[in-house]
């Protein structure tokens, strides 16, 4: 009896759900060579990029979609999506923006005009298929800190592009990696010189508007000797009744002592309580940490998408490399999350850390899957994962698969997993002492994640806590 | 009256525990339940709060002269009725000061009083945690995570001293509590004592009413209050047990 209320409770409204109406330059839905061609003459690439492209491209077609996790959906028609969409008036400078465009970011929160642009936050703001602007990037210049488009990085830094992409995450890695290799449209080059801390917070912020268009975002960041960079992206897409698909590659790379941190807000459009419309989110997330001492942290909050395919992983080769993952995955209405990670240890006294926080709720449904891997060369490595899931009522699902495979005998594998409902006792309690029952649920919640949310910078932690009362809170009487 | 509860009938699953319960509550003062293991009395505190366990299905519970029964349990507690928990639910992560700030900061509003601030509530908060006996980290610890029994049950009474209820029903608050806890705990109890709040204490031990003073001992039995009596009755209880009472009617 008391599930039919959370239920009211947790329904949340999608407020990112609006569409702007803007001319756009959209290529016919379908998916061939002279698409790939197509693609990369719009973004002016070199002969080197298509090239790779196309072999990317010829991988793909070898391959199937994997259907391993624990996911439900109609099958993807690889035809039926435009694979490049842009607004017509390409900007060389701000003020050629489509002011619709700035307007639609400013609703976001993310206001893209120099005089009001965020304080100590640069954002590479992608709209479709193509980066529409790029904040304090002469700034960041001073410091040899490179912060572009992967588009204009590919155009003006191909020595490192191609030392770099491809090689944390190959491009016939899996099915989803593989057609993104071929068709990747846009995304952020990050690069740190040595001995760099990056004095702003790096930020790209992914909007998907246009109907039928997949996006396929790649994102590189190279962090060389001793530098740091805390680097965040945040996502969203108009309300449809049609899936959309989002097919991400991000590489991270850790030279000696350098460290990145690296936190997503995903709040793509996550469908209605039926399981109509909705993102299709397939991500392949991965870092290396090349040098000694090094280390990648990767924070996660999961909220949107109809389907989230998605394990942020950590290769630890340099000795004494750390790698973290932290996750709070929130799938309600009719959502699902395959979700985890993957650490690699192969130097000597590496360490990892997991905790994975899942909530699911009216008729979503979370899993989480991670693998642990001590190869026999990581002598020392050690690992402590954590994975809670909280259920809000009785349709949803929790589910835990967590794979280990260890060849270093010393090694120290702690592993903690543990499935609570949102018990009607602690709602009880909080709302015995006066507390109305939707602030009770929250505050459940919130203490859920708290673990998770304090690895956040703060401003994103700020969002992070509003994201997830807008996600779970709807009108309660 | 303060509360007033006729002719209940209360079902936990399919099981009817309450069979007809008689009780009033005179403001101002103290009364005791005291009943055999599983006679009902954690139901009859249930029911009063609005407990999900409990239906009702006939009766009635009324509160300063209105019917109770289709508050929501946070009503209830907003118009002032408070339940120490048997055993307190332990709510990870949740700052013990925050979520107390939240609760008192919902009460005020509710009585149309301004809200603290978080410096004013943590001076407010310390006050009586000094007063309690209880350690400085209650503050940032979460609310009766990983908390000792004694410690739980101190907590309990912490919310009651803040929250400032009128109907304060404190089930088996002295279990588990060593000699100086009892002791803490019922001072603070007597110090919440006055003409227009009214306790209702449930406990199988004198050790407690010997420091609260109850003024009327009720025996809880067979669904229904079979005997009501002065504190006199205790001393009987403890000595013969509950077999002797027996329903009159
Ligand atoms: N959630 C429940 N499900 C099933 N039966 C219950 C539940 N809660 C209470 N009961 C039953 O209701 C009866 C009354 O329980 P209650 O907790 O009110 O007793 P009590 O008088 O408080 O006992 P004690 O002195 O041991 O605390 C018992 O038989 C108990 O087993
Ligand atoms: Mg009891």
């Amino acid at each position: 009896m008391e599930n039919k209320q959370i239920d009211t409770v947790v329904a949340g409204d999608y407020k990112l759900g609006f569409e702007v109406d803007i001319e756009t330059d959209t290529v016919e839905a379908g998916l061939d060579e002279n698409t790939i061609a197509f693609i990369s003459q719009k973004k002016e690439e070199p002969k080197w990029m298509l090239k790779l492209r196309l072999k990317a491209f010829e991988r793909w077609k070898k391959m199937s979609e994997p259907h391993w996790a624990h996911l439900d959906y109609e099958p993807i028609d690889y035809q039926a999506i435009s694979y490049f969409s842009a607004p017509k008036t390409a900007p060389s400078s701000l003020d050629e923006v489509d002011p619709k465009i700035l307007e639609a970011y400013k609703k976001l929160g993310i206001p893209l005009d120099e005089q009001k642009q965020l304080q100590g936050i640069a954002v590479d703001a992608v709209f479709d298929s193509v980066s529409v602007k790029t904040t304090y990037s002469e700034e960041l210049n001073k410091h040899g800190i490179i912060f572009c488009s992967i588009s204009e990085a590919i155009r003006e830094h191909p020595e490192l592009i191609k030392k770099y992409m491809f090689s944390v995450v190959p491009m016939s890695d899996n099915y989803f990696a593989a057609l993104n290799s071929a068709v990747f449209t846009d995304g952020t080059f990050v690069y740190i010189p040595k001995g760099v801390r990056c004095p702003m917070e790096l930020s790209t912020y992914f909007r998907i508007n246009a109907l039928n268009t997949g996006q396929f975002e790649r994102t590189l960041i190279v962090a060389d000797e001793g530098s740091y960079v805390s680097y965040n992206e945040g996502c969203s897409a108009p309300t449809r009744d049609e899936h959309q698909l989002h097919a991400a590659v991000v590489e991270l790379i850790t030279m000696k002592d350098a460290e990145i941190k690296y936190s997503t807000i995903q709040n793509w459009y996550p469908g209605d309580a039926t399981g109509k419309g909705g993102i299709y989110n397939f991500v392949t997330k991965r870092g290396l940490c090349q040098g000694e001492n090094s280390k990648i942290s990767w924070t996660q909050v999961e909220t949107g998408s109809a389907i989230t395919w998605k394990y942020p992983s950590c290769i630890l080769k340099g000795d004494n490399s750390v790698g973290e993952f932290y996750s709070v995955a929130v799938t309600t209405l009719a959502q699902q999350a395959d979700t985890g990670t993957k650490m690699i240890h192969l130097g000597k006294n590496t360490s990892s850390t997991i905790v994975s926080k899942g909530i699911s709720a009216m008729k979503g449904q979370n899993t989480y899957r991670g693998l642990v891997k001590i190869a026999s060369s990581a002598k020392g490595a050690r690992n402590h994962s954590e994975c809670d899931s909280l259920l809000i009522g009785s349709e949803c699902g929790a589910h835990t698969f967590p794979y280990l495979e260890s060849k270093d005998t010393q090694g120290q594998i702690e592993h903690e997993a543990s499935t609570s409902k949102i018990s009607d006792e602690q709602l009880f309690y909080l709302r015995q002492r006066g507390i109305n029952e939707e602030d009770a649920v929250s505050m459940i919640v919130h203490g859920f994640c708290k673990e998770v949310f304090s690895q956040l910078p703060m401003e994103y932690a700020v969002e992070a806590k509003a994201l997830l009362n807008l996600t779970l809170e709807g009108s309660v009487g | 009256m303060i509360l007033d509860i006729k002719n209940l009938h209360a079902k936990i699953g399919d099981k009817e525990i309450l069979k007809g319960l008689n009780l009033s509550l005179e403001k101002g003062k103290v009364h005791a339940i005291m009943g055999p293991n599983g006679a009902g009395k954690s139901t009859l505190s249930k029911a009063i709060v609005g407990h999900y366990d409990v239906e009702i299905t006939a009766g009635d519970i009324s509160y300063k002269g209105k019917s109770l029964l289709e508050l929501s349990p946070e009503e209830r507690a907003l118009e002032g009725i408070f339940m120490s928990f048997q055993n307190p639910v332990e709510v990870p992560g949740v700052n013990n000061a925050y979520f107390l700030r939240t609760a008192l900061n919902a009460k005020r509003i509710h009585d149309g009083k301004e809200e603290l601030n978080a410096a004013q509530f943590l001076r407010l908060m310390r006050e009586h945690l000094t007063a309690l006996g209880m350690k400085p980290d209650m503050v940032s610890r979460s609310l009766n995570e990983g908390f000792s029994g004694g410690e739980k049950k101190r907590n309990e009474i912490l919310q009651m001293l803040i929250l400032e209820p009128d109907v304060i029903i404190l089930d088996e608050i002295d279990s588990g509590l060593d000699i100086d806890a009892l002791k803490a705990v019922s001072e603070g109890i007597n110090q919440m004592k006055d003409e227009k709040r009214s306790f209702l204490v449930i406990t199988h031990y004198s050790r407690i009413l010997d420091y609260l003073k109850p003024d009327y001992i009720h025996v809880l039995k067979d669904g229904k209050i079979l005997k009501t009596a002065g504190v006199d009755l205790v001393e009987k209880l403890e000595s013969e047990g509950y077999d002797w009472i027996k329903d009159e009617l």
